[in-house]
């Protein structure tokens, strides 16, 4: 356990490095909220009863992702994986003595982890000052917020193993385009990137729900703000720890499946 | 033009040697693009209108620009990457040879992926076109056009700002990618739904709304004014100043050396 965490480390310290980055992203996202809260705006006119969610509700899961989108953006691969499973260089990584996936995955919550921490203070702080209902606000209830932390950490390592999965994945198929690929776009768009999931049909909703993409962001970020309470809290939060343990279990079997017959070819 | 339309052939035939990657990378092109798609499509089942727009009014819009800047990337590409031949010191090669520095970046890089995105531009003004009660005459039609070309020019002259900031910088800058990417992410809408000062700043200063957000207007009726039409004319005009920035760029120019 111990040079995992001292591997945590090195790699959070490593993300922290780099600032101005950061401070360009903040922008980023800054604009990009706003543009995502005056578009919302726009249709919450054109016809509030349609609306799934209260607007301020709306603007606390919009602020969120932008402060926590590195957290959460399914679609930001390690280049270095992909490459030390190409170019065979992955070997020296075999020689430690740790187990691959348990290190793998530290580096990848350690990378997201240090990108957000730079990112999320911010956004939340000065959105926290923005007139009601376009800023961020408080949880209605403790217990909403304790919910909210949980599922926020189930959700990241919820990502962290769904990215696994990828990585893995690209042991069998030597090429990672299509796979990573397909896996951005479908994740993006079922995790509520795109649009936050109450917007789509109740139909199409009602199966989305329950598939993992659901589980990662769309979860904590509607705790927050209350849109998920009561008993559906407790399901959603417990839908979140069963996707993450099936999605390490898979991960950690393939891995194995994975370095049994692991051909390095040259290189 | 000549040499210009060699560099094209010899990327084409580059491309072309890697059929499996390419077409995968324009599938892909296709499916970002595609989940935009997918957002507006459910926003306006949901609401039907949006400021008095209809779904495929939105459409329209959402097609122009997607056209523009697909092909704006795809043959003004080099100038993205423009900070890479600055740090590799290329740039030095390349003003050593006779011919326009333009054009030899220009040259230097071309995305052809891009088409999975103007398969579906095309596509969504195949439907757009007869749905969205627009009554199509001449005068509409040269609009339509004239919405293209001057966000093709637009998104250009973003291109070379950015590359001429390189210069400055020697990094390229990050936050700059808000224009490009972020017109083509909220310019899926008519950017008047955005609300006053959004429109004023994209019309005064980076003239987004003058090739989307006004001939539109004129395009689904409005605004009845001929006027409208040849704004997006007026747009290119963002080209001077980048040009002239790039000129002045290209003057003050230290190599870094290496």
């Amino acid at each position: 356990m111990k040079k995992y965490l001292s591997f945590f480390r090195m790699r959070f310290i490593h993300g922290l490095q780099y600032r101005s980055a950061a401070l360009a992203g903040v922008i980023t996202q800054f604009t990009w909220g706003f543009m995502e809260i005056l578009l919302f705006r726009a249709f919450y006119e054109a016809d509030p009863s349609a609306f799934p969610m209260e607007f301020s509700a709306l603007s606390c899961y919009i602020w969120l992702q932008q402060a926590f989108l590195a957290l959460y953006m399914t679609w930001f691969w390690e280049e270095d994986i992909f490459r030390s499973i190409r170019d065979g260089s992955i070997c020296y990584e075999l020689c430690r003595p740790l187990n691959l996936y348990n290190l793998w995955f530290t580096r990848t919550i350690a990378i997201r982890l240090s990108k957000a921490v730079l990112r999320c203070m911010p956004i939340l702080l000065v959105t926290a000052f923005f007139p009601k209902p376009y800023g961020m606000s408080l949880p209605p209830t403790p217990v909403a917020a304790g919910c909210f932390l949980v599922s926020m950490i189930l959700g990241t390592c919820l990502v962290a193993s769904f990215n696994m999965i990828i990585y893995i994945v690209s042991f069998f198929t030597i090429s990672d385009t299509g796979i990573r690929m397909v896996a951005s776009n479908l994740s993006e768009f079922l995790c509520g990137a795109v649009i936050p999931l109450p917007f789509l049909p109740d139909r199409w909703l009602s199966v989305i729900q329950f598939l993992p993409f659901a589980s990662m962001n769309n979860a904590p970020f509607r705790i927050y703000s209350g849109d998920i309470h009561g008993s559906e809290l407790i399901m959603v939060i417990g839908l979140q720890l069963f996707w993450l343990i099936v999605f390490l279990v898979i991960g950690k079997a393939m891995m194995h499946r994975a370095l049994k017959q692991v051909v390095v070819q040259g290189g | 033009m000549k040499l210009y339309f060699h560099y094209f052939t010899i990327h084409l035939k580059t491309i072309m040697q890697y059929k499996a990657s390419f077409f995968l990378s324009t599938i892909g092109q296709f499916l970002v693009s595609f989940n935009v798609f997918l957002g507006v499509y459910f926003m306006l089942e949901r609401f039907h209108q949006v400021k008095g727009f209809t779904y495929s009014q939105c459409l329209l819009c959402f097609s122009t620009v997607l056209l523009s800047f697909s092909l704006a990337e795809c043959f003004f590409r080099g100038f993205d990457s423009f900070s890479f031949l600055i740090q590799k010191g290329e740039f030095d090669q390349i003003l050593v040879r006779p011919r326009s520095l333009i054009l030899q970046i220009l040259g230097s890089r071309m995305e052809f992926s891009r088409i999975g995105r103007m398969i579906q531009a095309i596509v969504i003004f195949g439907y757009a076109i007869p749905t969205s009660g627009v009554i199509w005459n001449l005068s509409k039609i040269f609009t339509l056009i004239f919405m293209i070309i001057g966000g093709v020019i637009t998104f250009a002259s973003l291109f070379l700002l950015y590359a001429s900031l390189c210069f400055f910088t020697v990094e390229s800058l990050e936050f700059m990618n808000i224009f490009t990417d972020g017109a083509r992410e909220y310019g899926k809408y008519p950017i008047g739904i955005y609300g006053k000062t959004v429109l004023r700043i994209c019309t005064y200063i980076v003239p987004f709304a003058l090739f989307q957000y006004y001939p539109f207007l004129y395009l689904i009726g409005q605004i009845q004014k001929p006027i409208f039409m040849i704004l997006p004319l007026l747009s290119c005009c963002f080209f001077l100043p980048c040009f002239l920035l790039w000129r002045f760029g290209v003057r003050r120019y230290q190599s870094t050396g290496s």
